[in-house]
Formats: C-alpha cells, structure tokens, sequence
C-alpha cells in the first residue's frame, strides 16, 4: 500500500541517509555563515578600506578571500552575498511553491473544463522561456530591489510545480476516505486543505528542495548578466560578475563566490533527491535492498 | 409518510460514449428504521443509486430533470449546494466499501470521527473528541480513549470499518446508505460487522440502506430487498418472499449462484454473459439475452414492473404468460466466437 505512512519518522530516515547528511550539512554551514559570517566579520559589505593599497590584494591573513578591484574583503562580500542569495532563492521558491501548489491544487480538484482551461493557460506560461523573460524584464526594470527580484523569479517559477500538483491532485482525488469526506459532508476547501494538500505535500517539498539550488544558479547567472541584484548590493553573482573582468590577474575574487554557487546548488540538489528517496517511496532508489528478480539475472558460471 | 421516496430517478452520464444511462427511471421507499437490501452486478447501477441520493455524481454524470428524491419532505434534487452539505454526514450518511481507503493515513481515528462532528456543528475541539471516542466505545473499539489516538494504519480492517462506521453514525443521521460495507472483510468479521449494525440501528431508530451484491449479506440482514439490472428495478420483495419465491428470471439465476450448505454440485452456477453496458442496454427487456425463459415479446417490448403479491413486483413478461416458465431454454448470449449459442 503507498498510501500509508512510513513508520519511521522522515526525520529519522533522513538522518540515516548518507548523502541527506551531506546536503543537509553543507545547507547549515552556509546558513550559519551568512547569519553570523558578516557579523564577526570586522570590514562591512560594502566597505572600500583602502582603494590605493588593498586595491585587488591577493588572499593573505588579514584578507583570507583577498580583495576586489574596488578594495573590498572578498570573504566578506560572499558571506554577505550569502545572505543575499540563499534570503532571494529561499523566498522566491516559497512565493512560487505556493502560487504552483495553489494553482495545481485547483485544477486537479475541479477537473472537467476549469482543469482544462488551466492547464492551456499554463501551457502558454510555459512556452515562454523563463530566462529570457526574466533578462528582458530586469533590463527594462532597473536597477530591480530585491523584494521585485524576489518576486520576478517567483513568479516565473511555478508552472511545473503546479502540474506537478494538478497530478498528484487528480490522483489523490479518487481516493476513497476523499469521497468519503464529501460524503459525510465536508467543503470543498476543507477537503483540498485536510485531504489533499497532506498527499501532494511529499513531491512538493522534493520539488522545492530542488527548485532552491536552481533559483540560486539562476540569480547568480542573472547578476552575472549585470540585471540581479542591484549594486553595490553583495550577491554571489554580482561578486562573481565584477571579479570576472580581471580574472587573469585576480583569480581569487571570481573563484571563491564560484565555489560558493556550485557547493550550495549541489548540496541543495543532494539533499532533494534524497528527500524524494524518503518521501517518494514509489521510486527506486539505492538504499533499498535490491529487488528479488535482480538477483536471478547473475550470470551462472 | 415514508422517510425516504425515490420517484423515477434517472442518472445519466454524458461520456465520450455515447449516453450512459447509469440509473434509469428507479422508483423506490425506504420507512423510518427500515433496512432495506439493494442487490446487482457491478455495473448495474447501485453504487450510482447511492451517489446519487447523496448528490455526489461528478460530471459529466448528472440527476436527469424529473427525477425527485425526496428525503423528510423536501426534495433533495432542488437543494442548493450548502443545505445538501448539511445533510450530508448528518441527516444521510455513507459507509465505504474499503476501510483501507476510506480513512486518511495522516491523521489519527479520533481525529477523523471528530472532524464529521466539527463540519456540522459549532462548538469545541475538545467536545468534538470527547464526542468521537464515546462514539468509537459504541461501535465497540476497546479502551477508544487511547485507541482514538491511533493512526488507521495501526488498526485491523475489522476495526477500520468500525471506525468508518463510527463516522457514518456519528450525528445519529435518519438514513444510512452502506455501500457493499463487508466486502472486503473476512467472513467473521463481516458477520460482527452485520451484527454491529443492526444493534445500532435498532438502538438508533436508523434507516439504512444495504447496498451488496451479496445475498447472503442481504439475508442475515434486511427485511425487503431491490434487485437492480441494467440501471432499473427488476425486482422487489419482502425477503423472505424474494427467497422462497423469486419471479424474476434473473433474481432466480442471482439465487442458484449463491453457495449452499450440503450442495455436492462441484461448480456453482453462474448468470451466462455479462452486464451490458450502461450506453446501449438492449432493446425490451434489458435481460433478455442472458435470460433462459426469453421469447419473441421480450426482445421487443420492455416489461412494466407486474404487481406480483403484497409488496412483490417484478419487472417480467412471466407474470403476464407464467405457463412460458414451463420453456426453460439456452439463453440466447453472444459467445466469446460472436455466434449465437442456442436456439429455443
């Protein structure tokens, strides 16, 4: 049966599972750096401390990271850029997981031609490619605050979510303790919140796990473009965009936010497929003991 | 007047198909604290008879026009939308088939029966609960203030659907409709089950309407029986008349293909073919092919439901030419090789 619960916790299994904790890890590290990093750090974010002798200082003791063209502490500006970046990933993701769950919630439920009137209305959404609109936006909109970033790309970011939803909705909609609760006498809206929202709520939480490390790729690659977060705000991207410039000369002011974006994604994209391992048990997946008719495919002797 | 009048109701589906005529022209009672069987095939309209008494039919199903269902004087097809829900659970209610599925694996039982309590009255969390474990200790779950706790998964079907039926009673509903409510028990369990909800209803002054395609089922526990067929009634009778004295063709085939005690035969006999489906029921009599008594009139002229006896009727030419039943026959069934297997 797939619809009953796993006795143990997903906690639990979580904290069993290898690579969860090496996603998880790397996750907690970063948080605890850009919450507490900028505040042990003794240079601020945007601080230019001396732009005739710490102008692009190669990595030494007192500047771990080295410093930028404008003399700025490289280690700083990616603790801050941290911030930045996990703040407008985390929050854009929240905005479109909530628009996709809604959206596909609805479209599931009601069936027949509002479904069908949906989903064409999200096809149109979806054969409009995200980063070029994005590109196009952000150029018109410029320099964009942060909360119109956070919006732009949460708002572009919810059409696989929601049919996503809509399948899981359509699915779970046929379930009987769902017919049951009609029957007995329950509103629509309480049936979508306390009967379905609980059985979509696993590939969802997978989704978003991974949604996060691409929404971070896609800021940083925007802020690379020069149409992210507005300077001299500090975002991995933006660092990483007026570093790459004298890159030949200064490798260490596009190196470091570099391995920043790319350790963040990876964590972000380890820890989601280890979720779906956990909450997705319909997939196979590599800590379960092998099935029985993979065992008699071994070559006889 | 009778709690419940069902008067021509028609359930007809709107499918890429062609027109489903699911329930077609069904007309029936249900007495206050009466129980009442509803028996059939799949596929021959009783689930759908239920759903729709309850308004539950999904499109592209739909209650045709003219179709009444009145329910405690009101007609249930002219409610809006609100006033049905407040009937729903609480006035008439439903007990599923599946106690696997018909709880929510992510919330405990207690919080399930109290939900039923929260949808259709104002008042406390906490009285809500204390509501639902009273009701759990009457449909005999043991030490339910600790059980209430439990997840449905940590329960055995027997004890689910006792669950399931706990919400079902919960709101002392006058008309409970328990589609096919211990098919998927063991047979022990299935007669504490019977058992369970006869002692309710006596104690409740419940009506409920049987929905099985179990005649055992319908024996231990109803006093009038409908038979269903191709989406009509083709039959109704006190239960013990239906028993002794089936009029209908295909009533009898549903009594020779029951088990018996002491019967030596290796097979149990079967109705020969299957259900037709709902978009194209035959001309005449809807049974006529699979029927061993059909001559040239049923294939044309669709049978009235005959008054056979006291509360008997039968939807069968025989009660109109009863020496025909002297001509038992091959039915006339289109084999699996398309050709016509026996003449008369």
């Amino acid at each position: 049966m797939n619809n009953e619960p796993r006795t143990i916790p997903v906690l639990t299994q979580l904290a069993r599972h290898r690579s969860a904790r090496w996603g998880l890890g790397v996750i907690a590290v970063l948080v605890i750096a850009a919450l507490v990093g900028p505040l042990l750090s003794s240079y601020g974010c945007v601080e230019q401390l001396d732009i005739v002798n710490l102008k692009n200082a190669p990595p030494s003791w007192s500047h771990p990271f080295g410093t930028d063209q404008y003399s700025r502490d490289v280690l700083t500006r990616v603790l801050c850029g941290a911030r930045i970046s996990l703040a407008v990933a985390t929050l854009a993701v929240l905005l479109s997981t909530t628009l996709g769950t809604a959206y596909g919630l609805v479209a599931g439920y009601a069936g027949g031609n509002v479904d069908h009137t949906m989903m064409r209305i999200l096809d149109g959404f979806l054969s409009i490619p995200r980063v070029l609109l994005l590109i196009a936006v952000l150029t018109l909109w410029h320099p964009v605050p942060l909360a119109g970033l956070i919006v732009l790309l949460g708002v572009t970011g919810w059409f696989n979510v929601s049919r996503l939803v809509r399948a899981e909705t359509m699915s779970a909609r046929k379930l009987e303790y769902v017919a049951a609760a009609r029957a007995l006498g329950a509103t629509d809206g309480r049936i979508l919140w306390r009967h379905l929202l609980p059985n979509v709520a696993g590939p969802v939480i997978v989704a978003a796990t991974l949604a996060v490390g691409n929404v971070i790729a896609l800021e940083a690659g925007l802020s690379y473009l020069g149409v992210g977060a507005p300077a001299p705000t500090a975002s991995w991207g933006s660092i990483f965009f007026e570093g790459v410039e004298f890159f030949a000369g200064n490798w260490w002011v596009v190196l470091f936010p570099g391995i920043a974006i790319v350790a963040t994604v990876l964590a972000f994209n380890v820890l989601g497929d280890a979720l779906r391992d956990v909450l997705d048990p319909r997939q196979l997946h590599a800590s379960v003991p092998l099935p029985e008719r993979m065992t008699l495919e071994q070559p006889s002797a | 007047m009778p709690l419940l009048s069902v008067e021509n109701l028609r359930t007809y589906f709107y499918t890429d198909n062609g027109l489903a005529r699911a329930v077609d022209g069904v007309s029936f009672e249900i007495g206050a604290g009466e129980t009442v069987g509803l028996v059939g095939e799949s596929g021959c309209g009783k689930s759908v008879t239920a759903l729709s008494l309850l308004r539950l039919v999904r499109p592209p199903g739909r209650i045709e026009p003219g179709s009444r269902i009145v329910f405690d004087g009101a007609d249930l097809t002219t409610l809006d939308e609100k006033s049905m829900r407040a009937i729903r659970g609480a006035r008439i209610s439903m007990v599923f088939q599946e106690p696997m599925t018909a709880l929510n694996p992510v919330f405990t039982i207690g919080d399930q029966v109290a939900e039923v309590v929260r949808v259709h009255r104002a008042g406390s969390k906490r009285e809500a609960w204390a509501r639902a474990v009273e009701m759990l200790e009457t449909v005999g779950i043991p030490s339910p203030a600790q059980r209430a706790h439990e997840y449905p998964h940590q329960l055995s079907g027997g004890m689910r659907q006792r669950v399931v039926i706990a919400m079902a009673l919960i709101m002392s509903p006058a008309l409970v409709i328990a589609d096919e409510p211990t098919t998927a028990l063991d047979v022990t369990i299935q007669a504490q089950i019977l058992e369970l909800l006869r002692e309710l209803q006596q104690r409740l002054g419940t009506s409920i309407l049987l929905i099985t395609h179990d005649l055992g089922v319908v024996a231990e526990a109803v006093s009038r029986v409908i038979v269903m067929y191709g989406g009509e009634i083709v039959e109704e009778a006190p239960v013990r008349e239906l028993f002794a004295q089936a009029h209908h063709p295909y009533t009898e085939g549903l009594l020779h293909a029951m088990p018996q005690v002491g019967q030596e035969r290796e097979r149990l006999a079967t109705i020969p073919g299957t259900v037709p489906p709902p978009t194209a029921w035959p001309k005449g009599c809807r049974f006529h092919d699979r029927c061993p008594y059909a001559w040239e009139r049923c294939a044309t002229e669709h049978p009235p439901l005959y008054q056979i006896g006291a509360g008997h009727v039968s939807r069968c030419h025989l009660a109109d030419e009863p020496d025909r039943r002297a001509d038992k026959h091959e039915p006339l069934v289109v084999t699996e090789t398309g050709e016509r297997s026996a003449s008369r």
